[in-house]
């Protein structure tokens, strides 16, 4: 059970593309707090490095575990990670959304890995003339959720869904090892 | 290729129909606390995704928040891991 390799390459597993929660749920709870021992040997969470970079470096592995636990098929997944990845290479901690470079470079890596993103235009500009509000709120959405900003509106949906569904659960195990380890 | 031509022409024509829009609302919808307790069909498509980009928002600050906590303790308890591990796979 200590053990888990390749979690993100198991994806190739077509037939399963449907991967209950609770599975993703211990794949993200075995990997974070692999990551978390890990950070703790590094001396990374100790005392010494101030209580903002740690949480950061927390945070980022929470963020990373749950992309890693979901796999490379999820549009969503592949763009945070890429997100991570880079703000990791910066030296940048994960502040809430370094849009503006990462905007340019997830539309172009989306392009590469997805062919049905040339429809977008198209589809974007009939919304266009639809309904301003809806455009609006969309648009909100685009920004909070992962590589939404190269993603067709059916698609940005679905992502969403997916999501918020493997987000509640990230909170969930974040708050029972919480839990787990306040003194009692 | 052929499917995203079948998808557009069944929409006609790259256009989205309000039907798989809706559909996709209402899936968004189940999975939000708020509105899914008010059950009415009143709830509007925009509403459903103010709430959604609400909720998206009240988690990022739940994970911020779970960050700071879980730094605190991991500063300064021993390795517990163990008995973590534990407990969660028992779950």
């Amino acid at each position: 059970m200590k053990t888990y390799p390749n979690l993100g390459s198991s994806a190739s597993n077509d037939n399963n593309s449907r991967r209950s929660t609770s599975t993703t749920r211990a794949k993200f709870a075995l990997r974070f707090i692999r990551s978390l021992k890990e950070m703790k040997k590094r001396g990374h969470v100790s005392n010494n490095s101030s209580a903002d970079e740690r949480s950061q470096r927390i945070k980022a592995a929470a963020y990373s575990s749950m992309a890693h636990a979901v796999g490379p098929r999820r549009a969503w997944a592949r763009a945070l990670l890429f997100k991570l990845q880079r703000s990791a290479k910066r030296h940048r901690v994960l502040t809430n959304m370094t849009r503006k470079m990462s905007r340019t470079c997830l539309i172009l890596k989306q392009k590469k890995n997805k062919k049905k993103n040339k429809g977008i235009n198209k589809k974007k500009r009939v919304t266009n003339g639809n309904d301003d509000v809806l455009l609006n709120q969309t648009d909100k959405l685009r920004g909070l959720v992962p590589g939404g900003k190269a993603m067709d509106v059916c698609s940005l949906f679905e992502e969403t869904a997916h999501y918020i569904k493997c987000l509640a659960t990230q909170v969930k195990v974040m708050q029972d090892i919480a839990d787990q380890l306040s003194p009692k | 290729m052929s499917s995203r031509r079948s998808r557009s022409r069944q929409s006609g024509g790259s256009r989205i129909t309000d039907d798989q829009i809706n559909d996709l609302v209402s899936k968004l919808q189940q999975l939000l606390p708020e509105i899914r307790e008010r059950r009415s069909d009143k709830v509007s498509a925009a509403n459903v995704l103010q709430e959604t980009c609400n909720y998206i928002r009240s988690l990022h600050r739940e994970v911020d928040d779970l960050s700071e906590r879980l730094s605190e303790l991991l500063a300064t308890t021993d390795t517990a891991q163990a008995a973590i591990i534990r407990s969660l796979l028992s779950q």
